[in-house]
């Protein structure tokens, strides 16, 4: 047994070992359960934080996300679920990539947090809902940019502000009409999920 | 404290008054026979839930809570599904020691159930060599072990139940030693007697102090062993034996092994509670005669349970917190660590005892 201690040391040392994991199980014993019985407290079910549950991407209540469509995160997914869909505009004289669709497949995800690690902009990130069970394989691809989204402007950092206003209006000009667009062209897509979110409850 | 004898009494008239000596001497045995089943198949039942809800409890989960409220029913549809299982027969095993072995087991822990003290004049075994008695026929329960894992014709129940030899005769001379430090204490080997005793004098775990206290422990341990049961239990060891000695069994062959593994479980616990924590004895505290009257009026059989379940909690505990031994650990803590101290524990009991240092 203790070939290293002498035949007392020996002793004493395995019997405090012992009590010392008896008294940690006691411990576990009286402690609050971590099992989740999780039907039952659905309402009250909160994920740890560092929970993988499937990709989302923000947006503020402008309806404003943070993705430029630069495609590092499609890129880098190992199981090729992302396909970052895109067009060219030109803004201000400008060539400028915009998001058109934001595809996510659910379905061929493995949780590796791959793209939320690359997104250079925080565009995307996991949620905590688990809850993905469907009935149809072709419901696991997810558009995450909501319709009628569009990218948000940074902050600008210092600039002179000369030149600024015009392209302020212009572009906020073009902001406001892109929304009322988008949601005459997109009701469908709206309706679309908000069944599917009921189905899956 | 009421005494149960006064029912066996009134029953044995009652049946004397009808029909002849032999014939009652027939029923009652039947009767006793029933009885005996009957709390054997409650009690497997009651310590598998137990069982599962403290290991549960334990590794900071809850166990079983979906059949039934808190999952009472879980066990009981566990064995009506094992009752449904097909026995199945196998080419080239000793059909007949097969299926002896789990018969073997099982009457051995029933015998050993049978000489619990339960309450004051409820004994089913009772003689002057008791103790003697119980060891001796809960050591029959390891040869239906051997023959189970013989009968099998199959490596790991082979390899099972030699361990489990080992272990248990290994095992059963810590028991032995401890048991005997006790009666030197008690002076007598009748079950009924020690507990009257002990109702008498206070509980031995207090009259002997140091050395019962020491042999209290040992008797933890060894006893957890003797029920082949973590971190003694090597002679099953799923992750290596798949399940040791009971692998070929199946429907309510293997069933019985499992019933007579919790019921083992049970029996040293009784055994233990009666040597040491009383029996059916209330407890006394000198002095505190309002107390002692409180203590008094709760029937003998709470008593006796409520002591009983929680040594068995005490071996769960211990079984839930230590890792599996290796085998050669296993004997080298038998033969190197416990059999000496309880030999000397002995000794330090016969000391104290010759000195009258008992309180
Ligand atoms: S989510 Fe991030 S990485 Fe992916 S396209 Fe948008 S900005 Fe680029
Ligand atoms: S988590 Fe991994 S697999 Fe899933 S979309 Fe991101 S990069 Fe692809």
């Amino acid at each position: 047994m203790y070939q290293d201690k002498s035949y007392f040391s020996g002793l004493f040392c395995g019997i405090k070992s012992i009590c010392i994991g008896l008294k940690t199980t006691m411990r576990e014993f009286f402690t609050p359960k971590i099992t989740e019985q999780y039907p039952e407290n659905r309402k009250e079910l909160k994920m740890f934080d560092r929970f993988r549950g499937s990709l989302t991407m923000p947006h503020n209540e402008k309806n404003e996300h943070k993705c430029v469509a630069c495609g590092i995160c499609q890129m880098q997914c190992p199981n090729d679920s992302i396909n970052v869909v895109s067009e060219m505009v030109e803004v201000d004289g400008k060539k400028k990539k915009q998001l058109v669709r934001y595809e996510y497949n659910l379905g061929s995800c493995m949780f590796c947090m791959l793209c939320v690690n690359a997104c250079p902009h925080d565009a995307i990130t996991f949620d905590q809902s688990f809850e993905n069970a469907v009935f149809d394989r072709s419901k696991l691809i997810k558009q995450l940019n909501k319709p009628g989204s569009k990218v948000a402007e940074k902050p600008m950092p210092a600039r002179p502000a000369v030149a600024k206003p015009a392209a302020k209006d212009a572009e906020a000009s073009v902001a406001q009409a892109a929304p009322d667009q988008a949601k005459a062209e997109k009701p469908q897509p709206a309706t679309d999920e908000a069944t599917e979110a009921k189905a899956e409850n | 404290m009421f005494d149960f004898s006064v029912i066996s009494q009134w029953l044995h008239n009652l049946l004397l008054s009808i029909v002849p000596e032999w014939a009652a001497i027939l029923i009652e045995s039947v009767l006793v026979a029933l009885v005996i089943i009957t709390l054997y198949a409650v009690f497997a039942i009651v310590l598998i839930y137990m069982e599962r809800k403290i290991c549960g409890f334990f590794q900071c989960r809850l166990g079983p809570n979906r059949v039934g409220k808190w999952g009472l029913l879980q066990v009981f549809a566990d064995v009506f599904k094992m009752l449904q299982k097909e026995i199945i027969k196998m080419r080239q095993t000793d059909r007949f020691l097969h299926d002896l072995a789990p018969f073997f087991v099982v009457t051995a822990s029933m015998l050993t159930f049978a000489c619990l003290p339960w309450n004051k004049g409820a004994h089913m075994i009772d003689f002057n060599i008791g103790i003697f008695f119980i060891l001796a026929v809960s050591s029959v329960g390891v040869v239906g072990i051997l023959l189970a894992g013989w009968g099998s014709n199959s490596k790991y129940p082979l390899i099972g139940a030699m361990r489990s030899g080992a272990q248990i005769i290994s095992y059963e001379l810590s028991i032995g030693l401890t048991m005997l430090t006790m009666i030197c204490l008690t002076g007598t080997m009748q079950i009924s007697e020690i507990v009257e005793q002990q109702a008498a004098e206070g509980w031995n775990i207090f009259r002997g102090h140091v050395p019962a206290l020491i042999a209290f422990v040992i008797y933890l341990i060894a006893g957890n062993a003797e029920c082949n049961r973590g971190p003694f239990d090597l002679p099953e060891a799923e992750s290596e034996l798949t399940a040791g000695y009971h692998t070929e069994y199946s429907g309510m062959h293997f069933g019985y092994f499992y019933l007579a593994e919790y019921l083992n479980l049970f029996i040293a616990a009784g055994i233990a509670s009666t040597i040491f924590l009383g029996g059916w004895a209330p407890l006394h505290i000198a002095g505190l005669d309002g107390f002692n009257g409180v203590m008094d009026a709760i029937p003998g059989i709470v008593w006796f349970l409520g002591k009983t379940f929680f040594v068995v909690f005490l071996f769960m505990w211990e079984r839930w917190t230590l890792p599996r031994l290796r085998i050669d650990n296993i004997l080298s803590l038998e033969w190197k660590y416990l059999m000496p101290i309880s030999m000397a524990n002995l000794v330090l009991m016969a000391l104290v005892v010759a000195f009258k240092l008992y309180l």
